[in-house]
């Protein structure tokens, strides 16, 4: 018994694990095709049919490359400073419902690597751990480009997250629990939070961007102002990891969008499904067929939320340095205190008049 | 053979030979930084430096460097007849290699007085491909800027139709960008059998682009904050620091060679001369200039309009019609000093020739270079701006190195 659980969750972290690494992998071959689609061209289309091989030859092309550390550089931190974005990149995934869960064998296995009460304070500290991938990489390089990029990143992460942080209170004076799962479960029936945080979600999202360093926050590595930002001096598998990391992050946090705001893997018209599938395939088989079918409906809401990354970077110019600073702490942290006061307002005396009214 | 161990040793005092700086740290307060951009950095169009003291991403001071990019025009067309030095004055401003061409072209033309025997036709064909030229040229200048701020889709929408403009002037003389088309006295060749037609269907496909061009970039919310009130350049600093072309018109001034000096055929074409008018922000910021290049989009649209209406109608193409009739034999002309300028896409591009009428080559052939003169007012408008600015500012300017170095 012991055995059959372990295996199936380790089965189960497997393959959360490597389909992050391929969805990521395959973000950078969809962002080009969003760039191609959107700059009226083809994208890459040479290795393989519709190059979808090119992720794979861009990593071919990393590893080949010349592993380039200044003779300045201070050489430890200059290799750590990859190491810790990719490594904090990858640790959010583990906290992550992407699904209900599968019964086996009289067993039932949560899809998620890890099933945490503090899920979301989690996904917090690991993402804020990230900016010292980046700043670390920044100042190790001794350049001066890197230098600001890598100031510029600390400062923006740690302005956005306070207002990211404010947006999320007010999702758990709603929902009452810490835990991811939890949130997504009370989302059940079509009874999203989007439907009740619009303007969180917009901070949320807004956030979302700065964390992830997308345009347009990409004021760290912005290439025409500090040629690569914190990662100029970096080449090779490190420059590699940098940008893998980035595109992990995307993934993540419309992972963690879906699951706040969309609820997760809810669709609607799933209990309908849920009861055609187990009437027609038993309890166990037309479960599991109906887990997999929410989670589908989870990576369609995260792979709907990266194209959008995607849309805005490739539509709109970037902000200045000064003006993401305003926009961070003038506009979004009143705007999220407002919506917590809003929410605490609803919580407190718009609930129980609705309830005793639909009762 | 044993293999070094180091790649490269860091040796101070190579940095000091190699890259002689204005400020050095003895002349540096505690909180600055020079911060060298360029000549290799994404943004500076080319291989322009900027040594750059900033404190914090303040900026401080602004120094140019100069010259990497010098290839002697001046010499070497000291050395060569008046028509082979077509082709260098291409590789001055090579994205508006046709309006540099024309420049040249009347300078010498008139130096022979043979500027009135010049075919009518030949004029509008000539104003028709400059004009052509001057929409590539701002295509250019836009679309970089726009990546510059940050946008990137802009800069390929902007590419591809540059993209048939380059096909047209590629179907007219067989080069996409270094043409040696229009010749002193005449052509290379009359237009191409069907040119007409294309270039109007052109401008058709071109008119609804530009607006679409203006809703995405030029009036789009963050390119507003992100260039208002940013490197603004006043008019008497404009004037005095020689600015032409328009950098100058985005500070107000209504100064339009074509319309100034009238040469060619430009008094008979319709057409205005669109200034800033600080709409968004200060008179004679960035947004200001990028709005003037973006209706003299416009305007050129409707020059072209014009020439090929007079092209089709009063002077169309005949089968005996020899565009290079006029051109002479021998260009020698007599001794004297001669100023020609006329309006390139970047400001008043002007040739100054001496020649002792005795041999086929100019004594002294000096260009006025308009970018030249555009980029020596960065110093002035940037200080106190950001880092961010800085890369707006030089772009808003619109600067081509091989016309600043020559």
């Amino acid at each position: 018994m012991e055995l059959t659980e372990f295996v199936i969750k380790s089965l189960v972290i497997l393959v959360i694990f490597g389909l992050t690494l391929l969805i990521a992998m395959y973000s950078t071959y969809g962002e080009r095709k969003v760039a191609g689609f959107i700059q009226d061209r083809l994208g890459p289309n040479r290795a393989g049919p519709f190059g979808i091989l090119q992720p794979l030859a861009d990593a071919g092309k990393m590893f080949f490359k010349e592993d380039f550390i200044p003779a300045q550089a201070n050489k430890w931190l200059f290799i750590a400073g990859p190491c810790l974005a990719m490594l904090t990149a990858l640790m959010t995934s583990a906290v992550i419902p992407f699904g209900d869960s599968i019964r086996y064998d009289g067993l039932e296995v949560a899809v998620q690597a890890v099933e945490a009460n503090i899920g979301i304070l989690y996904v917090f500290g690991i993402v804020s751990l990230g900016v010292y991938g980046v700043m670390v990489g920044g100042w190790a390089s001794n350049n001066k480009f890197s230098l600001l990029g890598a100031i510029r990143a600390a400062s923006q992460n740690i302005s956005y997250e306070i207002s990211m942080g404010l947006s999320i209170v007010a999702i758990l004076m709603m929902t009452g629990s810490l835990s991811i799962r939890e949130i997504i479960e009370q989302q059940h029936g079509g009874n999203w939070n989007i439907w009740y945080q619009p303007l969180g979600f917009i901070i949320f999202i807004t956030c979302a961007f700065a964390e992830c360093n997308r345009t347009p926050f990409d004021l760290p590595e912005c290439e025409t102002e500090l040629v690569g930002g914190y990662h100029t001096e970096y080449s090779s598998m490190k420059l590699g990891f940098y940008l893998f990391a980035e595109y992990i992050n995307m993934f993540i946090s419309s992972a963690v969008i879906s699951a706040l705001y969309f609820g997760g893997y809810n669709y609607p018209g799933m209990d309908w499904v849920y009861a055609q599938l187990t009437s027609a395939f038993g309890d166990v088989a037309g479960h599991n067929v109906a887990t997999l079918i929410g989670t589908a409906a989870f990576f369609a809401k995260a792979l709907f939320f990266v194209f959008f990354y995607m849309w805005v970077r490739w539509t709109l110019p970037r902000f200045r340095y000064d003006q993401l600073m305003n926009l961070g702490w003038k506009n979004l942290i009143p705007l999220a205190i407002l919506n917590i006061v809003i929410t605490g307002t609803g919580v407190l005396f718009l609930k129980p008049i609705i309830t005793a009214l639909l009762n | 053979m044993s293999s070094p161990t180091i790649q490269y040793e860091y040796r101070p005092e190579h940095f000091a030979n190699s890259e002689p700086n204005k400020y050095t740290a003895a002349t540096l307060r505690r909180e600055e930084m020079v911060l060298n951009v360029g000549p290799q950095h994404p943004s500076t169009h080319g291989v322009l430096r900027l040594e750059v003291v900033t404190d914090g991403e303040v900026i401080v001071d602004v120094v140019p460097h100069l010259g990497y990019l010098h290839r002697c025009f001046e010499k070497h067309a000291e050395s060569l007849p008046f028509n082979q030095i077509i082709p260098y004055v291409d590789r001055m401003d090579y994205v508006a290699a046709m309006n540099s061409e024309h420049a040249y072209v009347m300078g010498v033309e008139r130096m022979l007085g043979i500027e009135n025997d010049i075919p009518k036709r030949v004029e509008y064909i000539r104003v028709l491909v400059a004009e052509l030229n001057r929409l590539a040229s701002h295509f250019i200048a836009i679309g970089t800027y726009a990546l510059d701020i940050g946008a990137y889709s802009p800069f390929l929408w902007l590419i591809r139709d540059r993209e048939h403009i380059l096909r047209m002037l590629e179907w007219t003389c067989g080069a996409r960008m270094l043409y040696n088309y229009i010749w002193i006295g005449g052509l290379f060749y009359d237009l191409p059998v069907g040119f007409e037609e294309r270039c109007s269907e052109f401008i058709k496909y071109l008119k609804p682009k530009l607006t679409e061009l203006q809703q995405l970039v030029i009036e789009n919310k963050i390119f507003v904050q992100r260039t208002a009130h940013v490197g603004v350049l006043p008019l008497p600093t404009a004037i005095n620091y020689g600015c032409t072309g328009p950098v100058l018109r985005g500070s107000g001034l209504r100064y339009d060679l074509r319309r100034v000096d009238g040469y060619s055929v430009y008094p008979e074409l319709d057409f205005e001369v669109p200034i800033g008018k600080g709409e968004v922000g200060t008179l004679g910021d960035c947004w200001d200039r990028n709005w003037v290049r973006v209706a003299e989009c416009r305007e050129s649209l409707k020059i072209m309009e014009q020439c090929l209406e007079q092209l089709t109608q009063n002077y169309p193409r005949t089968r005996d019609f020899n565009p290079q009739a006029v051109v002479p034999k021998k260009i020698r002309p007599k001794a004297m000093d001669f100023y020609a300028r006329a309006e390139s896409t970047k400001g008043e591009l002007g040739f100054f020739f001496r020649t002792d009428g005795r041999s086929d080559v100019p004594v002294r052939c000096k260009a006025r270079a308009c970018s030249f003169h555009n980029l020596s007012v960065i110093g002035d408008i940037s200080r106190g701006a950001l880092l961010a600015d800085l890369i707006a500012i030089i772009g808003s300017i619109d600067i081509v190195m091989g016309e600043v170095d020559r």
